[in-house]
């Protein structure tokens, strides 16, 4: 069974032309390897050496050799298969914290190092003698063996 | 009987475990130096019987003892006597007894190098292991017991995945393991200090050669997994942000944070509780990955296969630890002194800004993993994130952090002058300018991400090259007299510029061409020839191959032949590519057979991979690093001074 | 509150969150076109390839469409269940032929037996593409009016026929 499958993947692959960097070629790989291989869950279409892959391939590029545009052939993808295709998730309202998520994680963490930077200033400042004394007993007691100031 | 023997260990072991656990931290809180003294015996006992039950469950291999269910589901008597030993962790039950058996041994290392430390604190360190040692025993107990038997024995058994068979399997899981897992030792460390409320610079020194330790370890366990999946999967990529390996990069970027903030801690007594949480988040996210690749919450291509009955004890396990660390955190924290003084411009902010920065990259890649589970958990669809959105929100972040590397090193502790840093920042920035400029210039097509990745790199190894020179010159001694942890700072730093190359210049130049080729036919890639001979069979230990004879030559001059093969086990019937890959340390050129076509001919991937070596060159840099620094001959000295310091004592005595 | 608490409640949301996460099927991907037309087709007919066969041929009437394929094991494990939705509960069940060879297609009906209303031939699997198929067996319920209304991705089980399927048609029937 596995063998009759294989040629009739080997006839399917066949049948296109083979071009070498071919620039259709070259944007059929860009649109392929950003669409998610529905089988293998996580292979990229363009990767991909599951039947399915190869089939959504051969789709892609006579839509390419029709004149299509890349958006229209990822929308040819999505209304079959819904966004779980799209390796890049599109901007949707469900979306907008993935993708604004990172700046504002980035955000957030600088200025919540601003503000302990500033706290801790303050703090320091108050009792600088309290804390010089602290670690010069804790020197004494021999729990800080400073290994010397390196430059 | 010799199965059940490794499976009665692991009973015995979970009761050691326990005890130490239990006597251990209880002799710590009430002082009782019987009990703390049970700490050092209980983590020998663990890891002898823990050793005992993994040779046990490897003779099983050996010997093809198909009754046990494991060994019959992961290996057959065909596989070479080699892969049947690495196959001990091939599966879900086996790998966990690895995990055990590392869990074990690094509390035996702690027991054994922990000299130098007061016993209570050991016990408490030990206690802590033994605990969490009991929650995965008992995991693998309840839930995943490798030796299982399966009545009637069946004859033959049932292949091991043939995308494991492969000498990855047998280094990739126990380098990422003992990655890992050694993170619980450093947060052993931090729960054992919150708990003593004793959370301090010599804290610090003591978790830091353990977390550097581990984190080298993981790097190396990432780094070779991912030239595993480059050589193996024959897709010619080499990192797929597939969850499974973003949950392994997850506690990686947070280990780094941590090494670099242990640094502060140590030095300058400061960001006290910003190094414990990060100690505790370090293996909160070893253990959140080992749940989301054993639970079957996320697709992927490196997963387990999947019990529902696992997913919910791991969440529990994950839940109970991480969850009663946390709260610790938060009643110990308020009480944590800041520590040393430091201006805004100092080593101490640059280091801190670099904690921010790989947290926040943590923090992206961990929610663009979890983010199809949250989505589809609200009932609001299935979505997919996957490389064009990490690419596109890791690089950015990324950018900040590689131009702090060449900064940090040069200023000064406490308070830096801006003009001095600069000054000596004047050369790595003409450096990369010259490089980044120049590079693609030389390849012949610009790019300005090839142009910023090159600059990255020289601006980092020109200052690293720099940092080592002054610092011969004023102490008037050549390199092998400087410190090893210094060193060690410097060579990881420098892998880093290494890595930032290889990156770089595949991404920015690689080729690859899916063609058919008939027998005789040529295709050129980076001005070498490939000249397709046909394929032929050949028979492997289990397994038939197709063999691709391809002729390697430049300008008309033949170099070398290259062998891709298909290859079909025979028990899995599972179609495997092995690549046919030529190296020279500058660029690859790598080779799969794809599927046969009419006439002889095949389809046929060719890809150019310009410097891809350097990748893996720049994680061993980095491990190296953390090789020297854990080797400084300050540990090693603490020891000794403790040790003429006890003899002291006793002498008074 | 201390602030030393937000790691820990950061903590419980996304335990939450993974809890739920174990009750989900990550594999399974929800289908679009749900609630929109049954893309239309013309194929021929497995048995006799000189007739043809189109959706609009079932207006009217409730149906399921399933995808098989004679090298798919899993088709071979539902086909009993198909056999009772036709024969027990009069549910009509158009066969779609996903990618297959004609011969063995054939014979394999012979050999399993024959529910089908009627089978048709997707050799190149476009048919399959356009309903978004990814794996076989899967199952579409399709309405009067020709719009999709349920799709069952995997073997149809006797739960699946008793809880979703079989009160989906009684509801679209009335």
């Amino acid at each position: 069974m596995n063998r009759l499958w294989l040629t009739l993947i080997s006839v399917l692959i066949a049948l296109p032309s083979w071009a070498n960097n071919d620039p259709a070629e070259v944007r059929l790989q860009g649109i392929a390897a950003e669409l998610r291989c529905l089988v293998c869950q996580n292979e990229s279409i363009a990767a991909s050496r599951a039947d399915l892959a190869v089939d959504l391939r051969q789709q892609i590029r006579e839509q390419i050799q029709a004149g299509k545009t890349d958006s229209e052939i990822r929308t040819y993808m999505v209304e079959r298969y819904g966004d779980f295709v799209l390796y890049r998730p599109p901007l949707k309202t469900t979306t907008v914290l993935l993708w604004f998520g990172p700046l504002l994680l980035l955000v957030f963490g600088l200025l919540i190092l601003a503000i302990t930077l500033k706290r801790r200033r303050s703090a320091l400042a108050d009792k600088v003698l309290s804390a010089d004394d602290l670690e010069r007993a804790q020197a004494l007691l021999g729990q800080i063996k400073d290994p010397g100031k390196q430059p | 009987m010799i199965p059940e023997i490794g499976h009665f260990a692991l009973i015995l072991t979970l009761f050691v475990a326990l005890a130490q656990g239990g006597i251990t931290l209880a002799g710590a809180a009430r002082g009782n130096a019987t009990w703390i003294g049970f700490a050092r015996p209980a983590a020998r006992a663990q890891f002898s019987l823990v050793a005992i039950s993994f040779v046990l469950l490897m003779w099983s291999f050996i010997v093809k003892d198909f009754s046990v269910s494991y060994v019959a589901v992961n290996s057959n008597s065909q596989l070479p006597w080699f892969y049947r030993m690495a196959a001990v962790w091939g599966g879900h039950e086996g790998s966990l007894l690895l995990w055990l058996l590392m869990q074990t041994g690094w509390a035996y290392a702690v027991s054994l190098f922990s000299r130098q430390l007061p016993d209570v604190m050991v016990a408490r360190v030990l206690g802590v292991l033994g605990l969490v040692t009991a929650g995965f025993l008992l995991f693998v107990l309840l839930t995943s017991n490798p030796f299982e038997r399966l009545v009637p024995a069946p004859m033959e058994g049932m292949d091991l995945n043939p995308l494991l068979q492969d000498v990855g399997l047998i280094f990739h899981p126990p380098l990422l393991y003992m990655g890992y897992v050694g993170f619980s030792v450093v947060f052993a460390f931090a729960i054992a200090a919150l708990l003593a409320g004793q959370l301090d610079s010599a804290w610090a020194r003591w978790s830091r050669p353990w977390a550097t330790a581990a984190w080298l370890f993981l790097t190396l366990g990432i780094a070779l997994g991912s030239w595993w999946a480059y050589y193996e999967l024959g897709w010619g990529g080499w990192w797929f942000w597939d969850p499974v390996e973003n949950s392994s990069f997850v506690p990686w970027l947070v280990g780094t944070a941590l090494i670099h903030s242990l640094a502060v801690t140590e030095k300058r007594a400061s960001f006290k509780n910003w190094t414990v949480l990060l100690a505790i988040s370090t293996f909160a996210l070893s253990l959140l990955g080992a749940f989301l690749v054993r639970s079957g919450v996320l697709t992927s291509v490196h997963a387990f296969a999947t019990d529902p009955r696992r997913g919910v004890f791991l969440l529990m396990l994950f839940a109970v630890v991480v969850g009663s660390s946390l709260l610790l955190f938060a009643i110990r924290a308020p009480k944590v002194g800041l520590g040393g003084r430091f201006e805004l411009f100092s080593r101490e902010s640059l280091l801190l800004v670099n904690n921010v920065l790989l947290a926040v990259a943590a923090g992206a890649v961990l929610l663009g993993t979890l983010y199809p589970l949250f989505i589809d958990a609200l009932g609001m669809g299935k979505i997919s994130v996957g490389p064009p959105y990490f690419n596109l929100v890791f690089v950015p972040l990324m950018v900040p952090a590689l131009l702090l590397i060449a900064v940090g090193p040069v200023a000064n502790w406490k308070r830096a002058k801006l003009r001095d840093v600069l000054k000596q920042l004047n050369l790595p920035l003409f450096v990369a300018v010259v490089a980044g400029v120049g590079v693609p210039f030389l390849y012949g097509r610009w790019s300005a991400l090839v142009a910023l990745g090159i600059a990255l790199a020289a601006w980092i190894a020109t200052a690293v090259v720099m940092g080592i020179f002054k610092r011969m010159r004023a102490t008037r001694s050549g390199l092998l007299a400087q410190p090893r942890s210094w060193m060690g700072m410097h060579i990881a730093h420098l892998g880093m510029a290494v890595f930032v190359v290889g990156v770089t210049l595949v991404m920015g130049y690689e080729t690859e061409q899916d063609i058919r080729m008939a027998p005789g036919q040529t295709v050129t890639a980076a001005g070498y020839e490939l000249t397709f001979r046909g394929v032929r069979s050949e028979l492997g230990a289990n397994y038939a191959a197709q063999v691709g004879d391809i002729v390697l030559s430049r300008d008309g001059r033949q170099l070398r032949l290259m062998h891709p093969e298909k290859r079909n086990y025979f028990f899995s019937e599972m179609p495997m590519t092995e690549v046919a890959i030529d190296a020279n340390g500058l660029r690859h050129l790598y080779v799969a057979l794809g599927e046969p076509l009419a006439d002889g001919a095949w389809s046929v991937r060719v890809h150019y991979k310009p410097f891809i070596d350097w990748i893996w060159i720049g994680c061993i840099l980095m491990a190296l690093g953390g090789l020297l620094a854990i080797s400084d001959r300050r540990y090693r000295l603490k020891r000794r001074e403790k040790r003429t310091a006890v003899i002291a004592q006793e002498a008074k005595a | 509150m201390s602030r030393f608490l937000f790691p820990l409640i950061g903590f419980v949301v996304l335990l939450g969150f993974l809890a739920f996460g174990l009750t989900l099927k990550p594999s399974e991907v929800p289908s679009p076109l749900i609630d929109k037309p049954a893309p239309a087709f013309t194929l021929p007919q497995l048995a006799n390839p000189g007739e043809t066969f189109s959706p609009d041929a079932m207006k009217g009437k409730v149906w399921l469409m399933n995808v098989w394929a004679s090298w798919c094991f899993a088709c071979l494990e539902e086909h009993p269940v198909i056999r009772e939705l036709t024969t027990e509960h009069g549910v009509p069940v158009v066969g779609l032929n996903y990618k297959d060879i004609r011969n063995e297609a054939i014979s394999w009906l012979n050999r399993h037996g024959d529910s089908y209303l009627v089978t048709v031939s997707d050799t190149q699997g476009r048919v399959g593409i356009d309903y978004g198929v990814y794996g076989v067996p899967e199952t579409f319920l399709i309405d009067q009016t020709g719009v999709i209304r349920y799709k069952h991705i995997g073997p149809v089980t006797h739960d699946a026929v008793r809880d979703t399927i079989l009160p989906m048609i009684r509801e679209l029937e009335k």
